[in-house]
C-alpha cells in the first residue's frame, strides 16, 4: 500500500507540450507511473513520444480514462487549468506550478472544497512519490526505495535531504508527498498524516515543516488526538527574521506568529519528537522504528 | 510588496474610501507647494515603510507655508529606525471625534479574507488583540460570494460604532474589500479610521476618513496590475537585495557573516539552522533555485561577496533537478572572473554529485573545501569564518 499514487494512478498532464512538462511527464513514465494522456488547448491529435494530446480535460477523461492530473503550465494560466481539470471529474490534482497568484490560489481552495470531487496537492509542490508504484512530479526518485516511512513536507530539496539522510539509515518509503510551500495549500499536514494513519504500510510518519502559518500547530493537535502512529517533526527556519519571505511565499514570519520556535514547541507538547537538523529527524526516525520492532 | 502610506491612499480613492486631500513631495519646495494646494493647517508626512513615524518626529502638523517648510527640511533626509525619509506626503488636517481600527487581511488558516474592525483604533492593534481580543469584530468573507452589505452593518453594530457612522462605516468596510480584492492584496489596513466631530459641507452627517493606509499587494499577481508594479519603494530595498532581484535570485540579507548559498527554499532555511546549530551566523539567505545553471551560481556568488562582512561562503547543494556538475561549472567560473579572498566550503550531494566534486577536485580553485555531509559542511565553515581576520575597513 502508499497513499495517493500508485499502480491504479492514470496521470494526464497539463502543459505536457512544454519543455519542463515533457522533460516530467517522460522521467514519471520511465518510472513506471501510467501515463495516459496530456492537455494542451490546440494541440489535441498530437502525441509526446507516444503520449496522446487532448484538446481539454474532459476530452482526456473521455477518452484515456485518466483519474489524476499533474498540472505544469505557467502561473497565470493555472488556476484554470487546475478547475479544468476539477470540473472534467479527475480525482487528484498535483499542482506543480510555483507562482500562483494568491487570490487565485483561494478561488480554486474554496471552488474544490465547496464541490468535493477532487483532492488538491500543491500549487509549488515537487508532487508526490510512492517509491516502487508510482511518481507524480518533480521528485529525483532514485534517491528513494520502498519502505515504510511516510513523508510530508513543504519543501522540495529539505524532503530529498530527509529523505537522503533516513535511507542512508537504512529506511524506506511508503509514500513521499511534498503539499508546497504557498499560502494556501490545497492538501495540508492533517490531510495527508490522516491517510498515513490508515495506510498499513506506513509505520512512522516524517513531517517536514517550515515558518508561516499555522499548519503545524493544527497538525500538532490533530496528532494527539487521532494518531497512533510514531510522529517525527522537522522545522525549518529558526534563523529567519521576522517580514521577510523566506523563497517560499507562504514562509514568512508575521509578528509573532509562525515561528520556527513556536511550532517546534507546539509539536513537542503534545509528544511528537522534533529533530533540530535533518540529521537528527533520521535518528530519532531510527530510533523509534527500533523500540517499535 | 509592501506599499508607503500615500501609495496605499491613492489606491483608496481610486476605489472611493474617503481619504483627506494630500500631495506627494519629494523637496521642501514641492512640499510648500503642495501645501498650498491642500490648504492650511495641514501634515506633513515622512513616506518610509515602518511604524513609529509619529514618535520619531517624522509626522509635523504646519499652520503656514513657513511651518511646512520648517518641517519638510527636518524630515527629509531625516533617519527613522535605519530607513531614509526620501519621500513626504502632504494632507489636509483633520478634526478628529474618533479614531476606529479596519482591515482586510489574508487569513491563510481559514483560506478565507478576514474583516476587522474596532472602535480602539490609533494604537497597536496587535497590543489591543492581546489585552482586550473582544474588542476587535471579525467576521470572514465567502471568497466564493464576495462582501455583502449586511457584513458591513453587522460589523459595525458589533464592534459598537456610534450610531449615527454605522452606514458610512459599513460602506467604507465594502470598498476596503474592493480594494483587496481588485487590487489583489493580501494585506488592507487603515489605523486609524477617523470620525470627525461635525457634518461635512455636504448637508451630510459626521464623516469617516482613511488617516493611514497599509497595503500589501501580492508579488504574483503584479503581472495584471503594471501600474501597481511600477510603485517599488527603492528606499526601503538593501542594496544587495536589489541587485539580487535584478538577477532573478531570492535572496535575503541577514546580520552575520557566512554567506549561504543553496538550492530550494526549504534547504537554504534548513542550511541557516544547521550554521547557527554549529555556532556560526548567517550573512544571507540565497536560494539559487532549481535546475540551476552555471551563469546563475556565478552571479549568485558576486552578490554573497558584495556584502563586505561575508567572511566564508558555504554551498550546499542537494542536486535533484539541480545538477551538481553544473553547479561546480559555475562556482569554477565565478573563481575566473572574480578571485574571491575568502574561504568557500562546497558540500555537493545528489545528482551527478561525482562528477561535481572531480571537476572541482581537478580545477584546484584556491581556498575551496569540499565536504560530502551538510553537517560536516556547516562545521567546517563556522572553523574557517571564525580564523579569517577581520578585514580592514
Amino acid at each position: 500500500m502508499s497513499i495517493l499514487v500508485d499502480s491504479r494512478t492514470k496521470l494526464c498532464v497539463s502543459g505536457i507540450t512544454g519543455r519542463e512538462g515533457t522533460f516530467h511527464s517522460l522521467r514519471n513514465r520511465d518510472y513506471g507511473t501510467n501515463v495516459v494522456g496530456g492537455v494542451t488547448p490546440g494541440k489535441g491529435g498530437q502525441d509526446v513520444d507516444g503520449i496522446p494530446v487532448f484538446n481539454t480535460f474532459h476530452e482526456a477523461v473521455e477518452r484515456s480514462g485518466a483519474n489524476t492530473a499533474m498540472i505544469f503550465v505557467p502561473p497565470r494560466f493555472a488556476a484554470d487549468s487546475i478547475l479544468e481539470a476539477e470540473d472534467a471529474g479527475i480525482d487528484l490534482i498535483v499542482a506543480i506550478t510555483e507562482g500562483i497568484p494568491a487570490h487565485d490560489e483561494l478561488r480554486v481552495f474554496n471552488t474544490i472544497k465547496k464541490n468535493g470531487r477532487a483532492r488538491l496537492i500543491g500549487p509549488n509542490c515537487p508532487g508526490i512519490l510512492s517509491p516502487g508504484k508510482a511518481n507524480v512530479g518533480i521528485i529525483p526518485a532514485a534517491f528513494f526505495s520502498e519502505g515504510n516511512v511516510g513523508v510530508v513536507s513543504r519543501s522540495g530539496t529539505l524532503t530529498y535531504q530527509i529523505g537522503n539522510v533516513l535511507a542512508r539509515s537504512g529506511f524506506g518509503n511508503s509514500t513521499i508527498v511534498g503539499i508546497g510551500g504557498d499560502p494556501v495549500p490545497g492538501t495540508d499536514f492533517i490531510d495527508v498524516i490522516a491517510m498515513f494513519q490508515e495506510d498499513p504500510e506506513t509505520e512512522l510518519i516524517v513531517m517536514c515543516g517550515e515558518i508561516g502559518g499555522d499548519a503545524e500547530e493544527r497538525a500538532a493537535d490533530f496528532i494527539a488526538a487521532n494518531v497512533s502512529k510514531p510522529v517525527v517533526a522537522y522545522i525549518a527556519g529558526f534563523t529567519a527574521p521576522p517580514g521577510k519571505t523566506m523563497g517560499h511565499a507562504g514562509a514568512i514570519v508575521s509578528g509573532s506568529q509562525g515561528t520556527a520556535r513556536a511550532k517546534a514547541e507546539a509539536l513537542e507538547r503534545k509528544g511528537v519528537r522534533v529533530g533540530r537538523t535533518p540529521t537528527q529527524v533520521a535518528e530519532a526516525a531510527a530510533s523509534l522504528l527500533a523500540a517499535a520492532a | 510588496m509592501d506599499l508607503l502610506e500615500y501609495q496605499g491612499k491613492q489606491l483608496f480613492a481610486r476605489h472611493g474610501v474617503p481619504v483627506p486631500d494630500g500631495r506627494h513631495a519629494t523637496s521642501v519646495e514641492e512640499a510648500v507647494a503642495a501645501s498650498d494646494e491642500v490648504g492650511f493647517p495641514c501634515v506633513v508626512k515622512a513616506q518610509v515603510q515602518i511604524g513609529g513615524r509619529g514618535k520619531a518626529g517624522g509626522i509635523k502638523l504646519a499652520k503656514d507655508r513657513d511651518e511646512v517648510r520648517e518641517h519638510a527640511e527636518a524630515i527629509l533626509g531625516m533617519d527613522i529606525r535605519g530607513l531614509t525619509v526620501h519621500e513626504l506626503w502632504i494632507e489636509g488636517a483633520s478634526e478628529i471625534a474618533s479614531e476606529y481600527y479596519a482591515s482586510v487581511v489574508f487569513d491563510r488558516s481559514a483560506k478565507a479574507p478576514l474583516l476587522m474592525l474596532s472602535t480602539k483604533g490609533g494604537m497597536d492593534i496587535e497590543e489591543v488583540a492581546a489585552e482586550d481580543p473582544a474588542a476587535i469584530a471579525r467576521l470572514h468573507v465567502d471568497p466564493l460570494v464576495g462582501f455583502q452589505d449586511f457584513q458591513g452593518r453587522r460589523l459595525a453594530f458589533e464592534a459598537g460604532v456610534d450610531a449615527d457612522v454605522v452606514r458610512p462605516v459599513g460602506a467604507m468596510l465594502a470598498k476596503l474589500y474592493e480594494v483587496f480584492l481588485s487590487e489583489e492584496a493580501t494585506l488592507v489596513e487603515v489605523n486609524p479610521l477617523i470620525v470627525t466631530p461635525s457634518p461635512g459641507g455636504d448637508g451630510g452627517g459626521r464623516q469617516v476618513k482613511a488617516l493611514d493606509a497599509k497595503v500589501t499587494l501580492d508579488d504574483n499577481a503584479l503581472f495584471r496590475h503594471p501600474d501597481n508594479a511600477q510603485l517599488r519603494d527603492i528606499s526601503a530595498e538593501d542594496p544587495q537585495e536589489r541587485m539580487a532581484k535584478e538577477r532573478g535570485l531570492i535572496y535575503v540579507k541577514l546580520d552575520g557573516d557566512i554567506g549561504i548559498l543553496g538550492n530550494g527554499a526549504g534547504l537554504v532555511m534548513s542550511t541557516l539552522d544547521v550554521v547557527a546549530e554549529a555556532g556560526g551566523s548567517p550573512a544571507n539567505f540565497l536560494d539559487a533555485g532549481g535546475g540551476s545553471k552555471a551563469e546563475a551560481i556565478t552571479s549568485a556568488v558576486e552578490v554573497i561577496l558584495s556584502n563586505p562582512s561575508v567572511k566564508a561562503v558555504l554551498f550546499n547543494i542537494f542536486g535533484g533537478i539541480t545538477r551538481c556538475d553544473e553547479v561546480a561549472r559555475g562556482l569554477i567560473e565565478a573563481f575566473h572572473q572574480i578571485n574571491p579572498d575568502v574561504p568557500f566550503v562546497v558540500r555537493l550531494d545528489g545528482t551527478n554529485d561525482e562528477e561535481g566534486r572531480r571537476l572541482l577536485a581537478e580545477a584546484k580553485l584556491p581556498n575551496v573545501h569540499t565536504e560530502s555531509t551538510m553537517d560536516g559542511a556547516a562545521q567546517k565553515v563556522v572553523e574557517l569564518a571564525a580564523a579569517a581576520e577581520v578585514p580592514a575597513a
